[in-house]
């Protein structure tokens, strides 16, 4: 067990990781500060072996920054990331004593991406893109064992004839396809953690259940773990809720709320979460909810000036005095797994007695003065 | 082929657009793919018509057949008749190309998936909204004032957009401008193919519910295509679904959701993740969607349909209800049997609640 490293028996482990980024801002960079992204601000996240961790949050949240810091290909700028206990940047500058080897560490963290057209090479056959790993992983095994090998893996993901599919190139293959040799690429690799980056986000509706059971069943055969991220709540909750997996909601940077699946998705704690089941269709008409946004603004702040105390103030309904100065670390409310940063969650805390925001700045009430060119403000200014 | 009888009666009253076995065809060295197959359907006026297609179902050349826009070398065929509120009913396809123009944005507007590409990025978003009025001879004051209320009904701010060059805007923020371009010069119908695709989930439900209100303020009409059933789910007045280039089924979308009619429609609501669905009854859905220039005899669907038998690789079932009045209709030979033989998981979940 090592001391900062969490314990064995996580795959990764992320302690207060941050990675901030310095944006050109042109012509105004000169004699003042560059601004800096803060692209992921001081997370911790551990991944359990053979388990399931989705990330969900809209675009620029920083999930997919995390991912990649995640699983080693991103360098954080603070904090620490280890692979079973080993620091994965301490490996790589061959710091200290370094137990497992970075070469090992980055096999062991595999990624397959939103777009598996792109990740492929158009001009290489399924069976040539499928050797490379297992050069790499099996340099013992002959031509025969690796077109068996690879004849078994197009198989098993449903392949079938796999001999006709090893021989075609990415344009003769479907999305769902592609999709499934980049799964086999990565798996061939042997790895204990796989970053699925909006990895069925591309497929067609009806396709990705089939995508996420193969995915599942891997991760049972081959006790892979998955890191998985989406801004599709729907999807994020049936592969981790299938796997008796955690969630993670991302904003701006920062986790705000974590825990298993179900008691996320069943007591969303904070208000950011809420929001986005509010905005995740339901395809049951029998279920009447509210046309009206949760939300105070509909655009999300730019994340080079991200608001004073809680970032998700400018856009929190319930957001009262203190949380424009105060941030809010992860509470549990001692009732459930879950953890969410909001003071709501603890019953004495100030934001009880802080007084409530103004209505200015809120993109619900906004046109109530101007309410002379149609209806449009009249069911959400109630 | 799955088609309505072409008749002189429409099957909606009181219809927008009539749209008579229409196809689009592109000669491929692979041989002719029929891309949209001799497909019939009715535009109701003032109603949201929702089009749920996967990719690859021929659901975007619909779009394009609507304002004779497919693009070369593609070829259309049919009749799409368009009713204006005023005026003589128009044949669109095989208009001279200034007509069509005039009626392109006048009467019938257009949002496209990527509203990225829609913006020239060398001018201003207000220079677009300038441009399009001065281009249809409408007077620009008035019509700018236009512009900036239908931007601030769509919680933005106008002097700032108008001032904005498109790559100075957010994803969400372009997106919402073009669906205010769309509107500035009032058009009738409003054709959307994938306007939110892009976008995140927030935006994604606030847009809907802003289109939503638009549409009841404006009695516009909508056709909103999409291959993402759920979200058109509680935004369509009525649900049309594509499968391998013809309508499988049409009805009014409650009816649709909660009784669809064709195995190819509850396999997709069956396979579709949704939050209420629980996880274990989900199922995918069996084998692919046809190519185009190898689309099955018979029924399309048949390969991949639990129902299929030699019927319905012999005989193409049309898209027709079995009582002339019903306003909903599936393409399929044993939609007596469907019901029985492909549970709908949702509805059972809530018939035992």
């Amino acid at each position: 067990m090592s001391s900062e490293g969490g314990s064995d028996d996580h795959v990764v482990s992320l302690r207060d990781v941050e990675v901030h980024f310095e944006s050109d801002s042109g012509l105004f960079g000169f004699g003042g500060d560059a601004d800096v992204v803060k692209a992921v601000d001081g997370v911790s996240l551990d991944v359990p072996e053979n388990d399931i961790v989705a990330l969900v949050g809209e675009s620029g949240c920083g999930k997919t920054t995390l991912g990649k810091t995640a699983i080693g290909v991103q360098r954080p700028t603070g904090g620490s990331v280890h692979y079973e206990g080993q620091d994965v940047w301490k490996a790589k500058d061959r710091e200290g004593d370094v137990s497992i080897p970075h070469e090992e560490i980055r096999q062991s963290l595999q990624i397959i991406h939103q777009d598996p057209g792109a990740s492929l090479n158009p001009n290489k056959t399924v069976q040539h893109t499928l050797s490379a790993p297992l050069r790499i992983r099996k340099p013992g095994m002959d031509t025969f064992e690796r077109r068996d090998r690879i004849h078994e893996m197009l198989s098993r993901v449903g392949m079938e004839p796999p001999d006709d599919y090893a021989k075609r190139f990415p344009h003769q293959l479907s999305g769902g396809e592609k999709q499934r040799v980049a799964l086999i690429r990565a798996l061939l690799m042997n790895p204990d953690l796989i970053l699925a980056d909006e990895a069925v986000s591309a497929l067609d509706v009806s396709l990705r259940i089939d995508m996420m059971d193969l995915m599942l069943e891997l991760q049972d055969e081959f006790g892979t773990s998955f890191l998985f991220i989406s801004h599709n709540l729907s999807n994020a909750s049936y592969i981790a809720g299938k796997a008796d997996g955690r969630i993670g909601i991302m904003y701006l940077g920062e986790l705000v709320e974590i825990g298993p699946i179900d008691e996320v998705l069943g007591n969303p704690q904070h208000p950011y979460t809420r929001a986005l089941m509010w905005a995740t269709p339901n395809l049951d008409p029998d279920i009447e909810d509210p046309p009206d946004s949760p939300l105070r603004r509909i655009d999300v702040p730019d994340p080079r000036n991200p608001p004073s105390g809680c970032r998700f103030h400018t856009r929190c309904p319930e957001a009262r005095e203190v949380c424009t100065t105060e941030s809010p670390d992860l509470y549990a409310d001692g009732a459930s797994d879950a953890e969410a940063a909001c003071f709501r969650v603890l019953d004495d805390h100030e934001y009880w007695d802080s007084p409530e925001l103004d209505e200015e700045g809120d993109d619900r009430t906004d046109l109530v003065d101007e309410s002379d060119h149609g209806g449009l403000a009249d069911g959400a200014a109630e | 082929m799955t088609t309505m009888q072409p008749t002189d009666v429409s099957t909606v009253e009181d219809p927008i657009f009539e749209v008579r076995n229409t196809s689009v065809s592109f000669d491929m060295a692979r041989g002719e793919s029929n891309v949209l197959d001799s497909v019939s359907m009715d535009v109701r006026r003032g109603e949201v018509l929702g089009v749920v297609g996967e990719s690859g179902s021929g659901k975007s050349m619909f779009a394009s057949a609507l304002l004779d826009a497919v693009v070369d070398p593609g070829m259309v065929t049919g009749d799409i008749t368009f009713h204006p509120e005023s005026g003589e009913p128009v044949e669109i396809l095989g208009l001279p190309e200034d007509e069509i123009k005039r009626i392109r944005w006048e009467q019938i507007a257009m949002v496209f998936q990527g509203a990225m590409s829609s913006f020239n990025p060398t001018m201003t978003v207000g220079a677009h909204f300038e441009e399009t009025l001065s281009v249809h001879d409408r007077p620009v004051e008035a019509g700018m004032d236009r512009a900036r209320d239908l931007l601030s009904e769509l919680y933005l701010e106008p002097a700032q957009v108008l001032g904005s060059y498109p790559h100075e805007l957010s994803g969400g923020m372009k997106q919402r401008a073009l669906i205010a371009l769309a509107l500035v010069l009032d058009p009738e119908v409003l054709v959307m193919d994938e306007p939110t695709a892009a976008l995140d989930l927030l935006m994604q439900r606030n847009i809907i519910e802003l289109i939503k209100q638009i549409a009841a303020e404006r009695d516009l009409t909508i056709v909103f295509i999409t291959h993402d059933l759920p979200l058109v789910a509680n935004l369509a007045d009525r649900l049309a679904v594509l499968y391998a280039f013809e309508f499988v089924e049409v009805g009014p979308a409650y009816e649709v959701l909660t009784g669809a009619k064709h195995p190819y429609t509850r396999a997709l609501l069956n396979s579709t993740p949704n939050l209420d669905t629980p996880r274990e009854e989900m199922q995918p859905i069996a084998g692919a969607a046809p190519d185009p220039v190898s689309v099955p005899d018979g029924c399309s669907y048949h390969p991949r349909c639990p129902l299929a038998d030699e019927r319905c690789v012999e005989e193409d079932p049309p898209l027709d209800a079995d009582d002339p009045a019903d306003d909903h209709a599936a393409a399929c030979h044993y939609v007596e049997r469907v019901r029985e033989e492909i549970p709908l998981t949702l509805q059972e979940v809530r018939r035992h609640e």
